[in-house]
């Protein structure tokens, strides 16, 4: 388990970190979403025992980061962002001294290495200098370094940052097979990963949390949750017609595309279907929205901003 | 594998695997060689021993070291390894004395490339080997010395000139502190025991004693100190400012 209880984190006089407390329980994937310079990063350095609080503290199972650092960082892997490693060092070697560093029994390193680079689809580069891999190659060797000793707590920050789609949707499966009794934390940016891999999400900014939710229950608070969108032949007539329902609050019209967004009332979109076959309109596509994170995270994070 | 050692070997991979360190070796091998046969005169001065070979290791070290030392942090910054470093379960300590012992090593390495000179004052005639031996012995201490503050200024910045530059700047001050100019500055209004402080503060006062193969607990307690001191001041300067 994971405790944070009132981080904060200023430089100079900047708080990058403000007040953030929350607990995250073994079988949860927290996604970290937030702006750029949110403070994502700084909260995960704060948890791995890299930076001290400026006050607060986080118990990472029951061990405090600031007090017994060392020990609280035995429980973790982590990837830090941008993902660095000793660039001079083949992928093998890097990752043998991480294994040792970690503890690993002698005679188990060779397996562990070997299990790591295989869950990464490094074989094909085990023996080449990191500095000479692509991108991409490094961050799977900055993954490979995070889970080398099965840590029960994985904090990545941005793991996915910079792979190819094959490569993201394999560490996507990597990381919710892996989901089951560990506690993941993950920041990014891309939201389609945050409805793919998390259970949870926590929306930060400025260095606050504005949102603590299931992926489901912010898509929720969308207000395109539950809309009826449709592709029509002249919208407008079809709109204005459309508003009379008592289940459409509005209808709004957006490059060739009508919205409509619900009331209260339930069944707007058997509504919607009823009126479409007795005026014989010709509809080419109609779909029931389930929301739109990437609204629901801009409205959120613009509430913050403006306010 | 102890933590300390893990770390120390990693390091000494690194250096290794860049010209880095076949360019050093070389280059203190041809300046150490320079030093001793023409500066020193070597075989003009009729006697069999070492003096001007070890004469000038100070100089020598005053800018080899730095060039060694420079990378240690700095670079650690500049890459951002420091932040997988130092989130491995290791204490500050350990990575500092890891990588403090793998470069004192490597100039270890240094020196012991030198012995082809030890065995020709051996073939020219009959030297004082235990001399010999403890110079050596006095000459990676104060090597030690210089590699400590050199890494704590390391740690300042993420900049390896600067780095370098620092750490010449502090080892210069260590190097002469105990030469008349310097107490030149001091004598006439500092008490007599700032007088001697200072004084007993020079590297080359104290490896002056040992390289004459005088080895005194006084210096090697010197150069101890020294090395832990700028070592401890290391770590503090790691934990206290981990980030950019
Ligand atoms: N060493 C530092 N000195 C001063 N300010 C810093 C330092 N590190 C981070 N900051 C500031 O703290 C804030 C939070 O940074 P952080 O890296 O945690 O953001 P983030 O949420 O990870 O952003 P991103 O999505 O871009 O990775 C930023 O405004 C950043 O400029
Ligand atoms: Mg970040």
């Amino acid at each position: 388990m994971i405790e944070a209880k009132s981080l904060c984190k200023s430089y100079g006089g900047f708080k990058a970190v403000d007040d953030l407390s929350f607990t995250v329980e073994a079988g949860q994937v927290l996604g970290f979403l937030g702006p750029n310079g949110a403070g994502k990063s700084t909260t995960m350095k704060m948890l791995t025992g890299f930076l001290a609080p400026t006050s607060g503290t986080a118990l990472v199972n029951d061990i405090d980061v600031v007090e017994q650092s060392v020990a609280a960082r035995r429980n973790i892997g982590y990837l830090p962002e941008g993902a660095p490693s000793y660039g001079e060092m083949t992928v093998l070697q890097f990752l043998t001294f991480i294994a040792h560093a970690r503890a690993i029994a002698k005679s188990e390193v060779p397996e562990s290495v070997e299990n790591a680079i295989r869950k990464l689809n490094l074989t094909g580069v085990k023996h080449q200098p990191i500095e000479t891999l692509s991108k991409g190659f490094k961050r799977r060797v900055g993954l490979a370094q995070a889970i080398i000793h099965d840590p029960q707590i994985l904090i990545l920050d941005e793991p996915t940052d910079g792979l190819d789609p094959n490569q993201k949707r394999e560490v996507r499966g990597l990381i919710r097979a892996m989901a089951k009794d560990k506690i993941i934390i993950i920041s990014t940016h891309i939201l389609e990963e945050v409805e793919a891999v998390c259970n949870r999400v926590m929306i930060i900014a400025e260095g606050r949390l504005l949102a603590d939710d299931s992926p489901q229950g912010l898509i929720k608070r969308s207000r395109y949750h539950n809309a009826v969108s449709l592709v029509v032949e002249a919208p407008e007539k079809v709109a204005s017609s459309l508003s009379e329902l008592p289940q459409v609050a509005k209808a709004e019209l957006r490059e060739g595309e009508l919205t409509l967004f619900p009331t209260a009332d339930e069944g707007l979109f058997e509504a919607v279907t009823a009126a479409i076959g007795e005026n014989h309109w010709q509809v080419s596509a109609l779909r029931l929205e389930a929301g739109r994170l990437d609204e629901v995270f801009h409205s959120i994070t613009r509430k913050e901003a403006s306010a | 594998m102890s933590a300390i050692s893990n770390v120390m070997r990693r390091e000494l991979t690194g250096y290794f695997a860049t010209p880095v360190a076949y360019v050093f070796l070389i280059i203190f091998l041809v300046m150490t060689g320079i030093f001793a046969f023409y500066l020193g005169n070597f075989y003009e001065r009729g006697f069999a021993d070492l003096n001007p070979f070890f004469r000038f290791h100070p100089w020598l070290y005053l800018f080899l070291v730095p060039a060694i030392s420079m990378r240690l942090w700095a670079e650690e910054r500049r890459s951002g390894t420091i932040e997988l470093l130092l989130t491995l379960p290791l204490t500050t300590m350990q990575a500092v004395l890891g990588k403090f012992l793998a470069a004192w090593l490597f100039i270890g390495l240094a020196l012991v490339l030198t012995l082809p000179m030890w065995l020709t004052v051996n073939y020219l005639g009959s030297p004082d080997n235990g001399v010999i031996l403890a110079a050596y012995l006095g000459s990676w201490l104060m090597a030690g010395g210089f590699l400590a503050i050199g890494s704590c200024m390391s740690a300042l910045t993420r900049n390896q000139v600067v780095a370098f530059i620092l750490s010449i700047v502090v080892c210069f001050l260590f190097l002469l502190s105990g030469l008349p100019m310097v107490m030149n500055l001091f004598i006439g209004w500092a008490p007599q025991i700032v007088l001697d402080g200072i004084a007993s503060l020079s590297f080359l006062k104290h490896f002056a004693d040992i390289s004459k193969g005088v080895i005194d607990l006084r210096d090697l307690v010197y150069f101890t100190l020294v090395i832990g001191f700028w070592l401890l001041a290391n770590v503090l300067i790691l934990d206290i400012k981990k980030a950019d």
